[in-house]
């Protein structure tokens, strides 16, 4: 007598699936204007293009996660059977036409999110390039040299556990100063294991090699400070291999060169040193590690007290 | 019945395992019973699910606070790479191993391995690479503490100098674990190619068969690998040798190919398995054939041969060239297609059901749900400009934890409540069951979801102190992780208790299709001995009235006699 008699079970079964799918497109799609707030304040050319491949794979990524829960949830509400219950259910052992779709559904999807993300790929090539040259050899000059007269040139050195940046003014600082919108040019040195040369705010990581030099390009686009973590295990002090990366304006930049350019050389950022030289006080306790490599003499020492905002 | 060379007096009522006494000590000799091998496999496996959990909780005790105020730096690193080290080699291997003894001779009517003394030496290369591996806390410099990567040259600096260390001893204990699993993969392969039942053709074996045939040939593809990896690291280490020193013109990175060339696979002889527990659970607890047999069935080598074209997606950000970059990407994104075939399978199969909720029916569908999660962020992670950003952070450990713990650990459990009668002869307490379950998917999932965030954010992996605006997600997970050592507590009442004053179990307690379930509860040593079935159809014909062997009748009432 109700209403449900009358329907074609057939027609409201499709409605019933087109009104979840509606659902769930629309919170695949909440999620994915949601999931830029997961990740750091962009401050690069690449993290936008990043970031927005990460909110379609979230699109993509909640729409079948809840998809399938979806249904799991469905059973497990209404396929439940009663205590001692232990009758059959409909036994249907497969269906040709279903298996050909959730094969190649997938593998559309698999083949479009990868299409995108060689694209991205490329185009961050485009943005900040990167070669790796054999150290026993000759230095490599920093990427497109001659095209680049206008940029910046920075050496990224990594020890355990500090980091070192020598500007081409001739000065050395602990902290990473750069121009902002200027397409920075790097050459990523370890003096003795693999580092990682990572910037969350700007969505980049390199491994540095020892052994190998990597000319490696970047252009911050936002003011502020970030922090610059080692991403690569590299031993006991690992943790401490961290320090700022000051993105500034070109004037604010010019002036703490021609500043810096002017001061003495001092004991550069160390944290490592310093925990170190409590451990051995304390009677040297702890497991075995090398002793931390000597601070780089560095003309700014920087202040690693100070906020960064990713 | 088969040996029974033994005093009849000391025979007591609950035999563990009929056709030999209730002797405990053969539990700690040189059995060649695939069954008491299994057993042993299991039981010390769990002892160092055990110790891995409590080096889990010394780490999230250590990360509840963003300083690195409990331990020095050196003591938490060796903490983590011990961890790691225990977890995958000393438990899940073993664990798996030991299912894997336990199911496949049932079965498949085999009466025992191929080869069961290679078996038994197998097993017994496990306690003797886990004290290796455990002597290096004691030895002067502590023990391994380069992750489990041991990714040189930080592996290779070796502080002390001596030629006795942790890592060395690392190495070995690595070295003989590769051995004990060629030796497991050489006698699971033949044993399932050689010894089936009569009748069981390919497409009539269980999945779980398939997929430990998938699982176990690339044991034998890629060990050797690893095998080569750790032989030179040795060398570097202790002889002074550069393959991989850059000092002396080596190459770091050549480690990580032969070692990624292995541990991608690794994860995929860890995971198939487990496929194949889910693809005998779900129809069994839904009472429904499983959906699309044979698709499942070669969608398990789908997975093999994919899972050894991948393994550069961990190496996206050393300087790899853009094309392998780009090949890989695609290879990897690739293997979502045969998995995708196995998770749809699986929720077809729930569908329409008549679901029975028990304690092994809520571990599979919890390993499920966090199995779809964890393959969705695999396939981010396979994604180069993701990877370059969250590669190295928190989101790869919150990633192989959704699939190494709740999937891998959540299938073990349901495997282990499944066929625990059948194995035991004994019923366990499905309350206590209930409450491991729930404590072990809250747990779970408070531990590691919110670590995705903290990875998003930048935290790297590895550290042992971090900067104060990660401190919220480390302060959740750690609550998570205390929570899932709470969680073992019902769990180990319920395995002791159970099996020594449970229930008796019948022969075949869920309804369940399979040989395994035509035989007594506990199985007689040698299984079918000289009644070896004759397989007619696939398995998993739940309501379609087709027998699964000739004359099942007479198995099924011989199993109740005998029991
Ligand atoms: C569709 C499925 C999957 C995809 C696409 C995928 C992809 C990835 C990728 C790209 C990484 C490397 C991330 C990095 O290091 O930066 C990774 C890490 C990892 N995956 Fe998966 N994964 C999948 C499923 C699995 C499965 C089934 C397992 C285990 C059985 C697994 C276990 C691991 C482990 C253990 C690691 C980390 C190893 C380590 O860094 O210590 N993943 N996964
Ligand atoms: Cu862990
Ligand atoms: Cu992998």
């Amino acid at each position: 007598m109700n209403l449900k008699d009358n329907i074609n079970p057939k027609i409201s079964l499709i409605i019933g699936i087109s009104f979840a799918v509606f659902i769930d497109l629309v919170l695949s799609k909440l999620m994915a204007s949601w999931s830029y707030s997961w990740l750091p304040v962009q401050a690069s050319k690449a993290a936008p293009y990043v970031d927005n491949l990460f909110a379609f794979e979230t699109g993509i990524g909640t729409f079948i996660f809840l998809g399938c829960s979806g249904v799991i949830g469905w059973v497990l509400l209404f396929n439940r059977a009663p205590k001692y219950d232990e009758s059959y259910g409909e036994p249907f052992e497969g269906n040709v036409k279903l298996e050909i779709v959730w094969t190649l559904v997938p593998l559309f999807l698999v083949i479009a999110i990868a299409i995108y993300s060689t694209k991205v790929n490329t185009t961050l090539q485009n943005l900040g390039e990167k070669t790796k040259y054999d150290s026993q050899k000759e230095l490599p000059t920093y990427l497109d040299n001659n095209e680049a007269s206008a940029g910046t040139f920075i050496d990224v050195i990594s020890r355990q556990w500090s980091w070192e940046f020598k500007y081409p003014e001739g000065f050395s600082s602990s902290e990473l100063h750069l121009p902002i919108n200027e397409k920075v040019y790097f050459r990523l040195i370890s003096k003795d294991v693999i580092h990682g040369f990572y910037i969350p705010a700007f969505r980049l990581k390199q491994d540095i090699i020892p052994g190998s030099i990597i000319s490696y390009s970047l252009t911050p686009t936002r003011k502020g400070i970030y922090r610059l973590r080692d991403s690569m295990f590299s031993g006991a002090y690992f943790s401490q291999n961290q320090t700022n990366v000051i993105v500034e304006s070109k004037d604010a930049y010019q002036e703490w060169i021609n500043k810096t350019v002017k001061k003495v050389p001092v004991d550069g950022l160390n944290q490592a040193g310093f925990l170190y030289k409590k451990r051995l006080e304390k009677g040297d306790k702890g497991w075995a590690t090398i002793s931390p490599s000597p601070s780089p003499q560095v003309n700014d020492p920087g202040n690693p007290d100070s906020a960064h905002e990713g | 019945m088969t040996i029974t060379n033994y005093d009849e007096r000391i025979i007591k009522v609950n035999q563990p395992v009929p056709g030999a006494p209730n002797n405990w000590r053969r539990f700690f000799g040189f059995n060649t019973d695939a069954k008491v091998i299994g057993i042993q496999y299991i039981v010390t496996a769990l002892i160092f699910l055990l110790l891995g959990g409590l080096l889990g909780m010394l780490i999230r005790g250590e990360l509840i606070t963003p300083p690195s105020d409990l331990f020095d730096p050196t003591v938490y690193n060796g903490l983590y790479t011990m961890h790691g080290t225990v977890m995958l080699f000393l438990f899940l291997f073993p664990i798996l191993s030991g299912l894997t003894n336990l199911l496949v001779p049932p079965m498949i009517g085999a009466p025992d391995m191929a080869f069961p003394k290679l078996n038994a030496l197998a097993f017994w290369l496990v306690p003797v690479f886990s004290i290796v591996l455990l002597t290096s806390f004691f030895v002067p410099g502590g023990p391994a503490s380069s992750g489990w990567w041991s990714y040189p040259p930080v592996s290779i600096q070796n502080p002390l100098g001596h030629f006795l260390n942790g890592q060395m001893l690392w190495i070995v204990a690595i070295g003989l674990s590769g051995v004990s699993s060629i030796m497991g993969a050489i006698n699971f392969v033949t044993t399932i190619i050689t010894m089936r039942a009569p009748g069981m053709g390919f497409f009539k074996m269980p999945i779980f068969i398939w997929t430990v045939l998938a699982a176990q040939i690339l044991q034998l593809l890629g060990l050797p690998a690893l095998t080569g990896g750790a032989i030179m690291l040795f060398f570097d280490l202790n002889f002074g040798t550069s393959f991989f020193n850059p000092e002396t013109g080596g190459d770091p990175v050549l480690f990580q190919h032969f070692f990624w060339f292995y541990s991608h696979p690794a994860v995929y002889v860890m995971v198939l398995p487990v496929f194949g527990i889910f693809s005998e659970l779900f129809p069994t607890y839904s009472r429904k054939p499983l959906f699309g047999y044979k698709f499942v069935a070669v969608a398990s080598f789908g997975i093999t041969i994919l899972s050894l074209v991948v393994w550069v997606h961990h190496m996206f950000y050393t300087g790899t060239p853009m094309w392998m970059r780009n090949l890989f990407m695609f290879t990897t994104m690739l293997i979502a297609v045969p998995t995708g075939v196995k998770v749809f399978a699986w929720i077809a199969t729930l569908w329409g059901g008549n679901l029975r909720l028990n304690t092994p029916m809520l571990f599979c569908l919890g390993g499920l749900f966090n199995f779809i999660f964890g393959g969705i962020t695999g396939v981010m992670l396979a994604t180069v400009p993701i990877d370059i950003h969250v590669g190295n952070t928190y989101f790869v450990v919150a990633h192989f934890h959704y699939i190494i713990f709740n999937t891998i650990a959540f299938g073990i459990f349901a495997g282990i409540y499944h066929w625990f009668p059948k194995f035991t002869g004994r019923m366990f307490y499905e309350g206590l069951g209930k409450v491991h379950f729930t404590l072990t998917f809250i747990g779970a999932t408070l531990n590691w979801l919110p670590l995705h965030w903290a990875g998003l954010l930048g935290m790297p992996r590895r550290v042992a102190s971090y900067d104060p605006e990660f401190a919220i997600w480390n302060v959740i997970a750690s609550i998570g992780a205390f929570m899932l050592g709470v969680a073992s507590i019902p769990f180990i009442l319920n395995m002791v208790s159970s099996w020594s004053r449970g229930k008796k179990s019948p022969p075949n307690p869920w309804d369940a299709i399979g040989l395994e379930w035509l035989l007594p509860s506990p199985p007689p040593h040698e299984n079918f001995e000289d009644d070896i079935p004759t397989v007619l159809n696939e398995p998993y014909n739940y309501g379609l009235n087709k027998p699964f062997v000739v004359d099942e009748e007479f198995y099924i009432s011989k199993a109740l006699n005998d029991s």
